[in-house]
């Protein structure tokens, strides 16, 4: 109930978000807002999730997407299983999806427990490593996973408790609830006390531990669920694309994900989401004139790192604080003058 | 999974011992010299490159065309590692050097971004088919017999051109004037160029000595691999692997580790196929845990 009384206005902005987005979906007869949408709440999940790591907890991890694959194919491969969805018959969906989390976070506690521990650039190459193992059994695990061609024939989706997720409208709905619930969860997160010890474990790790705080698993958790965020946005894809493929779980993927959070903002909670639908607006507009889209992404992002050194919301922050503080000293000067 | 009887039926065989002997040898020369690299660039400049995989698939792209255009292989490998070392001095000018001693982020978004960059140009400029250069005609000759097993001379000219490059590159670290120039300049750059010694010029040297090492070992993989853009990225996993197995910024450590792994990977895909790769990670994440500094570390990573 504190919890409820403490973050009343986040939790009305996240359903005044959530209404937003029904109308939108419902307003539009098009299609195209919906699927457009659908894919931002799958990478946006992705992105704000391993923000969570590097711009709250300074863990620069190169393998997130991980997490997202795996998410998606357990999800995927328990649907595809004919034992599991005649079995459960109308709860198939719901326990497929809390599976598929749970499976995620199991996984990434395994990755975090080796990974955390070590410093930034070890850290950085060794979720990279991990990421590659887990594209290499995907790729070569054919019989199970269908190789390189991906999780074909689409994934039933028996009905529950009179939703019907093969239903476009039914699907969209069930999509951005779960989209706002796991970006409410992550906001809790870093407005708690713990996601302040997440910050002050990034600034000064040893100061942290003086303190009296357990850096190791401090970071363990915010790894675990970080991962597990991400494995909701890959079981979202996996419903949109009703499939997974393996190139989730492909190196570019991840680096994707971390230029959407540069590209967005490092600093600004929402940084990630305005980069993710930045980034996929940016692609289409490239691959409307090219198809040589990754020179003119790699450029961008030379261009973004090296010449402006700060995501848009970044600088959209820096401009807003710098007026306050103008406005401020103006206000100084005018009452010493009286 | 596991093919015991395979495995215990190969290694009891000489020939087949023989065969998988040198074909891991080969795999774990091509990536001691990639790791070599990563190592010697780490050890000096602090930074990760991520991007090295490029220069070892740009080094094997150059060395195909120039044995196209000529016909001569040892002039292929001088142009593969001769043209790595160029391009790794343009990387290292024009990019990577603006993001020394800023945070991870940075550097691996900027290696990500040369990494598009190159991969997409690679394919402009090759096409993105795989390409095969073939055993050169230096070495077609007749396979050495040894105990029942063939061993391919170009296979031979491999492992010593890559044992040679390391010790020459372990020399000039270690014992040459440049080498203790660019050692103390990693120590404390402002006193070297106090001294007078213009200190981002050797960082710039340094990173084509590193990226040269990939390119002499794209040129030495283009005859037995087949090229394709994109074909940095797997060498460049494994070969972090070795640095983490053999510990970070030692040479002999990159060599010990490097022929572990082709081991593994040559008598492994024998054994236990499909479980190469997590035999490879399996022994990464047992050094970590037990020896997070790497077997012939000394460095800290905590």
């Amino acid at each position: 109930m504190t919890l409820l009384r403490e973050f009343r206005r986040d939790i009305a902005i996240a359903v005044v978000a959530f209404l937003v987005l029904l109308a939108i979906g419902f307003g539009v007869e098009s299609p195209w807002p919906r699927d457009f949408l659908t894919s931002i709440f799958a990478f946006g999940l992705l992105a704000m999730s391993l923000n969570l790591l590097i711009g709250y907890t300074g863990l620069v991890s190169f393998g997130h997407a991980a997490f997202f694959a795996f998410g998606g194919y357990v999800f995927g491969l328990l649907l595809q299983w004919e034992g599991f969805t005649s079995a459960l018959g109308g709860g198939a969906v719901p326990l497929a999806f809390v599976a598929a989390v749970v499976g995620t976070a199991l996984y990434s506690l395994v990755i975090g427990a080796i990974c955390v521990r070590l410093t930034e650039i070890y850290f950085a190459f060794l979720t990279l490593a991990f990421q590659m193992f887990l594209y290499s059994v995907i790729l070569s695990w054919v019989g199970l996973t269908g190789g390189d061609q991906g999780l074909m024939g689409g994934i039933p989706r028996p009905p529950f408790l009179g939703i019907d997720l093969g239903d476009p409208y039914h699907r969209y709905t069930a999509c951005a609830l779960v989209f706002v619930v796991c970006v409410l969860i992550m906001r809790i997160v870093t407005e708690s006390p713990f996601g302040y010890t997440l910050r002050m474990v990034r600034d000064n790790a040893q100061r942290a531990a003086f303190l009296g705080v357990n850096v190791t698993r401090v970071k363990l958790i915010c790894f675990v669920v970080a991962g597990s965020i991400a494995g909701v946005g890959g079981v979202i894809l996996a419903l949109f694309t009703s499939g997974a493929y393996p190139e989730w779980a492909f190196w570019a993927q991840s680096g994707e994900a971390i230029f959407m959070i540069m590209l967005g903002g490092l600093n600004v909670f929402v940084g990630p989401l305005v980069g993710a639908v930045a980034l996929r607006v940016l692609n289409d507009v490239v691959q409307m004139y090219t198809s040589h889209t990754e020179i003119v992404i790699g450029l961008v992002i030379l261009f973004v790192v090296l010449g402006l050194r700060r995501g848009l919301l970044d600088f959209a922050r820096d401009w807003w604080v710098d007026r306050q503080q103008a406005r401020l000293a103006a206000a100084n000067r005018e009452g010493e003058e009286r | 999974m596991f093919e015991i009887d395979a495995l215990m039926t190969c290694l009891s065989t000489p020939a087949c011992l023989v065969n998988q002997t040198t074909s891991g040898l080969i795999i774990g020369m091509l990536l001691f010299l990639v790791a070599s690299g990563v190592t010697l660039i780490f050890g000096v400049l602090h930074v990760i490159n991520f991007a090295h995989g490029s220069f070892y698939m740009l080094g094997a792209y150059f060395a195909f065309t120039v044995y196209q255009l000529t016909g001569s292989y040892f002039l292929a490998a001088a142009a593969g590692a001769v043209g790595a070392a160029i391009a790794g001095i343009v990387f290292e000018r024009l990019i990577i050097s603006r993001v020394y001693g800023q945070n991870v982020l940075m550097q691996l978004l900027v290696c990500y971004a040369f990494i598009l960059i190159v991969d997409d140009a690679v394919k402009i400029l090759w096409g993105a088919e795989y390409l095969a250069m073939g055993i050169p005609a230096e070495f077609r000759l007749p396979p050495y017999r040894i105990a029942g097993g063939f061993v391919p001379p170009f296979y031979l000219f491999l492992v010593a051109m890559a044992v040679i490059i390391g010790l020459g590159s372990l020399y000039v670290v270690t014992k040459t004037r440049f080498g203790k120039i660019v050692r103390a300049a990693a120590h404390n750059a402002s006193m070297v160029s106090a001294l007078g010694i213009r200190v981002p010029v050797y960082f710039a040297l340094l990173f084509a000595l590193g990226c040269a090492l990939a390119g002499v070992a794209g040129a030495l993989a283009a005859p037995v691999r087949s090229l394709t853009p994109g074909m940095g990225l797997g060498i460049l996993v494994e070969s972090f692997i070795v640095t983490v197995i053999g510990g970070m910024g030692s040479i002999p450590g990159a060599f010990l580790a490097a022929i572990l792994l082709g081991l593994t990977r040559s008598i492994g895909s024998v054994g236990f196929p499909l479980f190469v790769d997590g035999a490879m990670f399996m022994m990464m994440a047992l050094v970590l845990i037990f020896r997070p500094t790497g077997l012939l570390g000394q460095g800290t990573l905590r």
